[in-house]
C-alpha cells in the first residue's frame, strides 16, 4: 500500500508580497529617489561650497521648489536628445554598453540589508532582497562587471579619445579590484561571515560596529571605492580637460543618462555597503532592537516591530546619506590624480597596506583568542 | 651584446602602431584656440606638433588702418585677461615716440601703475584658477573666479569697462578714479586675502596637485631664454628678469616688491611664482594708493591728449586740436619705437613705425606667449598626455594675444 503523507504548501503569497514590496522599495530608493536627486543634490552641494546659488531657474507655472524641478527638465532633456553613433562604430557594441554599466549598479543592491529582521503578522520579515550567504563577493562579482560597459563603450565608439578612455578604465578598475577585495578581508575576519546581514546583526552594540575593528581597512576600503566610482579624484578614464569624456565622449541623450545613473547608483552602493560594513548598518547607536520594541510595545505585537522597522530603516538611509554626502565633498574638493599616478597609488599604496591590515587583523584575533 | 639583441626595436617587433591624436581646436583644454598633433605611445607624448592661428584677426593691419588713438580697442583684445596692461603699454610706446613721456603729470603715473598691477592680479586669477580647474579642482577655480569679479569690480568703478576697459588714453586717462576708491580697494583687498588663503589651502600643499605639477613641464634656464620665456615662466627658472625692474617705467623704480624667482622651472614653480606676484601686486597697489597725489591725470597738451568737453567749448585752441584730431588723428612725429613692459605673462612689447602721420604705419606687438607657446612640443615630449595640461595651462596661451 502506499502512504500518502501530505506536505502542507508554504504560504506562497506573503513571501511573494514580501519580496516583491522590497524589490520595489529598492527600486524606487534606487531609480526613483537617488538618481534623480543626486544629480540635483551634486549641484546644489558643489553651489553651497562654492558660493553660488545652484540651479533655481526651471519652473513651472511659477513655481521652482528651490530648483527641484531640474531632475525634471534633466530627464526631459536627456530624453529627446538624438541618438548618435558615430560612423564607423560598432552599433551593437555601442548600445549596449550603457546597459552593462548601469544593470550591476542596481543588481549589487539586491544583497545589502537596509534592515534587520521583523515580525510582522507572524510572518517573519528579512529586509534583504537576496540573503546570500557570500553577499559580498556577489557584489564584487557584479560591480566588477561595469568594468566592461565602460571599456566596451570606449572600444565601440571609433575615436581615440574613447579609445584611451576606455583603456584606462579596464586598468583602473583592474587595479583596484584587487586591492578592494583585500581591503575588506579583515572585515570578514573579524565578523567571521561574508553574508551582509550577519555582519549588519553583529554591530547591534555601538562599540562593535566595524569602524572601531577596522579603521584602515575602512580608509582602504572607502580610497577604492572612490577609485571604482570614477570621480574625482579618480576621474582618469573620464578626465574632460584631458579627454574630452573619456569613454562616453561619443555618447548622448538616455545612453549618456544611462552611465551617468550608474555614476550616482555606485555612490549610493558604495555608501550602503560602507553603512553596513563599518557604521552598524540599520543599527541605531546605544539603542537595541529589543529596546525599540519594548519602547513601542503600546502599539501591540506586530505595530511595535513595524515601528522598530520604520526607524530602522530611516537611521539605514540616514547613514547612507551622510556618506554620500562625504563623498560628494571629496568630489568638489580634490583635482584629478594623473593616469600612472592612481596606477602607483593602486598597486604600492594600498594592495601592500591591505596585506598589512589582514595580517595585523590576524595577529589581534590570534591574540584575542 | 649579441646583434640580434641590439637590432631588436620594440615597436616593429610587436606591431604596435603610434596613436595620431589631434587635440584640438574643439578639446576642453585646448579653448578653440590651438591645435596639438599628437603622436602617443599609450599614454606617453612621442611628438607634439603645435599649431596656431585659430584666433588671428589681423590686429596688427587694422592698427594701421585707423589713427592711433582708435588701436585702443584693439589692443583691449590681445590678452583680454589684463586689457589694461595692453592699453598703457601701447600708450607709452606712442608717448615714447611723441616725446611726451616725460610729461605725464604723476597722479596719472600712479593710476596707469596700480590699474596695471589690478590687470595683472585678473591675470593671475584666471590663470591659476583655470589650471586648478583643468586638473579637476572645481571648487578653487571658483574661489578665484570670485576674486577677480571682486577686482573687475574696481576696473568697472574706474573706467565702466569689466573685461576690455579701453580705460588708458595716448597722454592721459579716460577718466579719473572715483571717490571712494580708496575704501573700495581696501574693502576687495580684505576678501581677496581670505580667498586667497582658501585657495592656497586647497591646492598648495595638497598632493595630489603637487603630483601634477612638480616637475612636468620643466625646461632649463638655457632653453628658457633661447626660446625667449619671459615674465613669470622665465622667473620661475630662476632668472631674475622683471622688466619692472631691468627697465623701470612708471613708478616701479620707487615702490617696494619683490621679484618671485622659481628654481626648477617645472609648472609647480610657476604656479608659486604667480601666486607670489598676486601678493606682490597687492602691496605694489597698497604702496601706491597711500601716496597717490592729487592733480591732473592728463598731459596737458590739446596736441597729445584729446581735450575736455569743457575745453573745447571754451578755448579756442582746444577746439582746433579737438577738430584736429578727430579729421586728421593725433599727429606723431616720423620715426620708430620699442618700449617693453612687463605684462601678466611675460614682456609685452609694441613696435610703432611712424610716417608722420596720423595713423600707424606699422605696429607689431611682442606677445610673450608666443614665444612660450614655441616650446610646448619640447616640455611635452616624453611626459605624459595628462601632463599637457598643466603644462599648457601655466604658459598660459591667450588666443588673442598669440595670434593677433
Amino acid at each position: 500500500m502506499f502512504e500518502y503523507s501530505y506536505i502542507p504548501p508554504a504560504p506562497l503569497l506573503p513571501e511573494i508580497l514580501e519580496m516583491m514590496l522590497k524589490i520595489v522599495f529598492i527600486f524606487t530608493m534606487n531609480m526613483g529617489f537617488f538618481a534623480p536627486v543626486l544629480g540635483y543634490v551634486e549641484r546644489k552641494q558643489s553651489a553651497l561650497m562654492q558660493d553660488r546659488i545652484g540651479a533655481n531657474r526651471a519652473d513651472l507655472f511659477g513655481v521652482t521648489a528651490g530648483g527641484l524641478l531640474h531632475i525634471m527638465t534633466d530627464a526631459i532633456k536627456l530624453l529627446f536628445k538624438e541618438d548618435f553613433i558615430p560612423r564607423g562604430a560598432d552599433k551593437l557594441l555601442h548600445t549596449i554598453a550603457p546597459l552593462i554599466a548601469v544593470v550591476p549598479a542596481l543588481i549589487a543592491f539586491t544583497v545589502i540589508p537596509f534592515g534587520g529582521t521583523y515580525v510582522l503578522w507572524g510572518h517573519k520579515v528579512n529586509l534583504v532582497i537576496a540573503d546570500l550567504d557570500m553577499g559580498i563577493l556577489f557584489i564584487f562579482a557584479v560591480t566588477s562587471l561595469a568594468t566592461y560597459g565602460g571599456a566596451i563603450a570606449g572600444w565601440a565608439s571609433n575615436n581615440n579619445w574613447s579609445l584611451l578612455g576606455g583603456v584606462r578604465v579596464a586598468a583602473q578598475m583592474f587595479s583596484y579590484e584587487v586591492a578592494m577585495g583585500l581591503s575588506l578581508v579583515g572585515v570578514f575576519m573579524v565578523f567571521g561571515s561574508l553574508r551582509l546581514t550577519e555582519i549588519g546583526m553583529a554591530q547591534e552594540n555601538f562599540w562593535h560596529w566595524g569602524i572601531f575593528y577596522q579603521p584602515l581597512g575602512f580608509i582602504l576600503f572607502f580610497a577604492c571605492a572612490l577609485a571604482e566610482n570614477k570621480r574625482v579624484p579618480f576621474d582618469v578614464p573620464e578626465a574632460e580637460s584631458e579627454l574630452i569624456a573619456g569613454y562616453f565622449t561619443e555618447y548622448s541623450g538616455l545612453k549618456f543618462a544611462m552611465f551617468w545613473m550608474a555614476e550616482f547608483l555606485e555612490i549610493v552602493t558604495i555608501a550602503a555597503i560602507l553603512t553596513v560594513l563599518f557604521f552598524g548598518g540599520w543599527n541605531i547607536p546605544f539603542v537595541t532592537l529589543q529596546s525599540l520594541v519594548s519602547f513601542f510595545g503600546f502599539l501591540g505585537d506586530t505595530g511595535s516591530q513595524a515601528a522598530a522597522m520604520f526607524l530602522q530603516v530611516a537611521v539605514f538611509w540616514l547613514k547612507v546619506g551622510a556618506l554620500i554626502f562625504l563623498q560628494m565633498l571629496i568630489r568638489w574638493s580634490l583635482p584629478r590624480f594623473r593616469y600612472d599616478q592612481v596606477m602607483n597609488l593602486g598597486w604600492k599604496i594600498i594592495l601592500p597596506l591591505a596585506l598589512l591590515n589582514i595580517f595585523l587583523t590576524g595577529l589581534f584575533i590570534l591574540a584575542a583568542n | 651584446m649579441t646583434d640580434a639583441k641590439k637590432d631588436y626595436d620594440f615597436h616593429k617587433e610587436s606591431h604596435t602602431e603610434r596613436m595620431v591624436i589631434n587635440m584640438g581646436p574643439s578639446h576642453p583644454a585646448t579653448h578653440g584656440t590651438v591645435r596639438f598633433f599628437l603622436k602617443l605611445d599609450g599614454e606617453k607624448i612621442v611628438h607634439c606638433e603645435t599649431e596656431i592661428g585659430y584666433l588671428h584677426r589681423g590686429f596688427e593691419k587694422h592698427c594701421e588702418n585707423g589713427s592711433w588713438t582708435q588701436a585702443f580697442p584693439y589692443t583691449d583684445r590681445l590678452n583680454y585677461n589684463s586689457a589694461i596692461q595692453n592699453n598703457v603699454a601701447y600708450a607709452m610706446t606712442v608717448e615714447k615716440l611723441m616725446g611726451v613721456a616725460d610729461k605725464m603729470p604723476e597722479r596719472g603715473v600712479y593710476i596707469r601703475t596700480i590699474m596695471c598691477e589690478f590687470a595683472r592680479m585678473a591675470d593671475h586669477y584666471t590663470n591659476l584658477g583655470a589650471a586648478a580647474l583643468e586638473l579637476g579642482a572645481l571648487t578653487a577655480f571658483i574661489y578665484f573666479v570670485e576674486a577677480r569679479e571682486l577686482v573687475w569690480d574696481i576696473i568697472e568703478s574706474v573706467c565702466g569697462a569689466r573685461l576690455t576697459s579701453n580705460y588708458i588714453r595716448i597722454g592721459g586717462h579716460a577718466s579719473d578714479l572715483p571717490e571712494n576708491f580708496k575704501a573700495h580697494v581696501k574693502k576687495v583687498f580684505a576678501t581677496n586675502r581670505e580667498l586667497y588663503e582658501d585657495f592656497d589651502k586647497l591646492l598648495t600643499k595638497n598632493r595630489i596637485f603637487l603630483d601634477r605639477m612638480r616637475d612636468t613641464g620643466s625646461i632649463s634656464v638655457e632653453e628658457a631664454i633661447q626660446y625667449g620665456f619671459t615674465g613669470p615662466c622665465l622667473r620661475a627658472c630662476g632668472v631674475e628678469y622683471d622688466v619692472r625692474r631691468a627697465q623701470p617705467y612708471l613708478l616701479y623704480d620707487q615702490l617696494d616688491f619683490d621679484v618671485p624667482v622659481g628654481s626648477t622651472g617645472d609648472n609647480f614653480d610657476r604656479y608659486l611664482v604667480r601666486m607670489e606676484e598676486i601678493r606682490q601686486s597687492m602691496r605694489i597697489i597698497e604702496q601706491a594708493i597711500e601716496t597717490l597725489p592729487e592733480g591732473p591725470i592728463n598731459i596737458a597738451d590739446p596736441a597729445v591728449r584729446q581735450p575736455s568737453k569743457e575745453g573745447v567749448n571754451t578755448v579756442m585752441e582746444m577746439m582746433i586740436f579737438h577738430f584736429k584730431n578727430e579729421i586728421e588723428g593725433i599727429q606723431v612725429p616720423r620715426g620708430e619705437a620699442y618700449f617693453p613692459t612687463e605684462g601678466s605673462n611675460g614682456e609685452v612689447g609694441f613696435y610703432l613705425v611712424s610716417d608722420g602721420g596720423g595713423k600707424p604705419y606699422k605696429c607689431r606687438v611682442r606677445p610673450p606667449c608666443f614665444a612660450m607657446t614655441q616650446a610646448m612640443g619640447r616640455m611635452v615630449e616624453g611626459a605624459f598626455l595628462a601632463d599637457l595640461i598643466p603644462t599648457f595651462d601655466m604658459i598660459n596661451l591667450i588666443g588673442g594675444e598669440c595670434d593677433r
